[in-house]
């Protein structure tokens, strides 16, 4: 436990990497089929494996997964505009910084899903109040990371382009949204990552329809085959999301 | 520069701050007094006033003490589990190698998704949101605290060690002070998840926490109270952040 160098063996990690989940779904199958846990608390594993192929096969998410990826969308569409144009008219002057930042920044201590029943009540239960808290919940990421990309470029890399005399346009262009971007991108993929969690959050918490629902409609009508096949669904869209938003940004980030 | 100093003057950023919540809450105020159907948004004044009518509801300031109870033992045993889990991640390799992947990948995924599992394993008191909260809090705790371990330089600890310093006394003198900075952002992201945690388990299904009462409040079409209670959770919030933020930046002032 000194943290020294001690070499690894590489070989032990990848068979620690593989057998801790093999010894899990081994212990979750005897769980399930040797000790008598109920059902409804735990399905069999090979039966949940079933209820995923069905959920895959027959196409059954099409309907949930629209309604969100939508949600998603349009909200995602809302918070990145808002948040961009917002933070660059912040980030213009040093006075707006630091009157606006440390606000925006408290607002984004406050987990903005508590106002969820608001929104519902504002909104109503179906997608325009996922959209609407979606939006309101990474705005902030957005905003923040636009403002501190904007505001912190390099002052005499401005007042150079200014003495060669470059435009408002050009200066722009050329000077500011090169340097930003890495930090606007970084902003805008916890952006999207926040807005697909508060929108399937809210889908469960309190909706008619799209994937959060689904799960929680499951769980209600005790299907935990189908409930555990619906989590893993969403887990790997979510992943897949995420992997998609992180490789723009990589491909973005190159100059 | 003259006009933007002479603005300086005249307008300090905290003046400034103050002018953008008054222009804020008055908009909000005109607004709900004459725009907004009473039903859905009440005025910033009528919230404030009814405070404390809000919080004579009966069962009120219980379900905000529950609330409270499930976010203090959701974050001691986050930092617990946390701190733990990190330090042995951040000091062995072996375990590094082989479990970090592994926790990284169950952070990033989206643990909304199991929220019924929990409820249907701790029941729908306030256990479920404890385990939510601790599933949610632990997770930034172990990451930080790992690599704020990671990060101290391997010849301090192999100096102290040389010079006869046990496990204990290595982990007092060398690892604690080089981890205090990280171990607090370690801890305020925790926080921040905890809350996240607990209150998406609150408002998903409650039986006497504050889930219970806003539930309650949005069906009963009574703004002012649901404001008042949010308003006054989201409050609760912002303060906490701030206390984490500044603790964060007064441990970790030895350094510079």
């Amino acid at each position: 436990m000194s943290g020294g160098a001690k070499p690894v063996s590489r070989a032990a990690v990848i068979a620690v990497q593989i057998a801790v989940p093999v010894v899990l779904v081994a212990l979750w199958y005897l769980a399930t089929t040797r000790w008598g846990v109920s059902r409804i608390l735990l399905p069999n594993p090979v039966a949940a494996l079933q209820a995923l192929i069905h959920v895959l096969a027959t196409g059954a998410f099409l309907g949930d997964l629209r309604v969100t990826l939508f949600e998603l969308a349009v909200a995602f569409a809302i918070s990145a505009t808002s948040g961009g144009i917002g933070g660059y008219f912040i980030s213009r002057s040093t006075w707006r910084i630091r009157v606006f930042e440390p606000l925006l920044s408290a607002i984004y201590s406050v987990p903005l899903i508590l106002f969820l029943p608001l929104y519902v009540l504002w909104f109503g239960l179906g997608p325009a109040s996922k959209i609407a808290l979606g939006a309101s919940i990474s705005f902030f990421p957005v905003v923040l990371n636009t403002v501190a990309g904007f505001g912190h470029v390099d002052r005499t890399l401005v007042t150079a382009a200014r003495a060669m005399g470059a435009s408002d346009v050009q200066l722009f262009r050329f000077v500011l949204l090169p340097a930003a971007f890495p930090v606007i991108l970084a902003g805008m993929r916890l952006g999207f990552t926040v807005a697909l969690l508060s929108i399937i959050g809210s889908e469960a918490l309190a909706s008619l329809a799209g994937l959060g629902h689904h799960i929680v409609e499951l769980s209600e009508n005790m299907e935990m085959p189908g409930m555990f096949a619906y989590i893993a669904f969403v887990v790997a869209i979510a992943a897949i999301l995420n992997l998609v938003v992180s490789t723009l940004e990589a491909r973005g980030r190159r100059p | 520069m003259t006009a933007l100093s002479l603005r300086r003057v005249a307008a300090s950023p905290a003046l400034g701050r103050l002018i953008v919540i008054a222009a804020l809450l008055a908009i909000w105020e005109v607004a709900a007094r004459w725009l907004v159907d009473p039903m859905f948004l009440a005025p910033p004044s009528q919230v404030v006033w009814r405070l404390g009518a809000t919080f004579g509801t009966r069962g009120v300031p219980g379900a905000i003490g529950i609330t409270l109870l499930e976010l203090v033992v959701a974050f001691a045993l986050s930092a617990a589990i946390g701190i733990a889990a990190g330090l042995v991640l951040g000091l062995h390799a072996f375990s590094r190698k082989s479990f970090m992947p592994m926790v990284l990948l169950v952070y990033g995924m989206p643990q909304i998704t199991i929220l019924p599992l929990f409820i249907l394993y701790f029941g729908i008191g306030p256990a479920s949101k404890i385990a939510f909260g601790v599933t949610h809090g632990t997770f930034p705790i172990v990451v930080t605290v790992a690599a704020g371990v990671q990060n101290i330089r391997p010849i301090l600890i192999a100096c102290a060690h040389s010079m006869g310093a046990d496990f204990w006394q290595r982990l007092r003198y060398v690892i604690f002070p080089h981890v205090v900075p990280t171990l607090f952002t370690g801890m305020r992201l925790g926080m921040t998840g905890v809350l996240l945690g607990v209150l998406l388990a609150e408002l998903y299904v409650s039986t006497a926490g504050i889930g219970y009462f806003t539930t309650l409040f949005t069906q009963n079409f009574d703004p002012t109270k649901l404001l008042g209670l949010v308003g006054t959770l989201a409050a609760i919030a912002i303060v906490l952040n701030a206390l984490m933020r500044r603790l964060e930046r007064h441990f970790g002032r030895w350094r510079d």
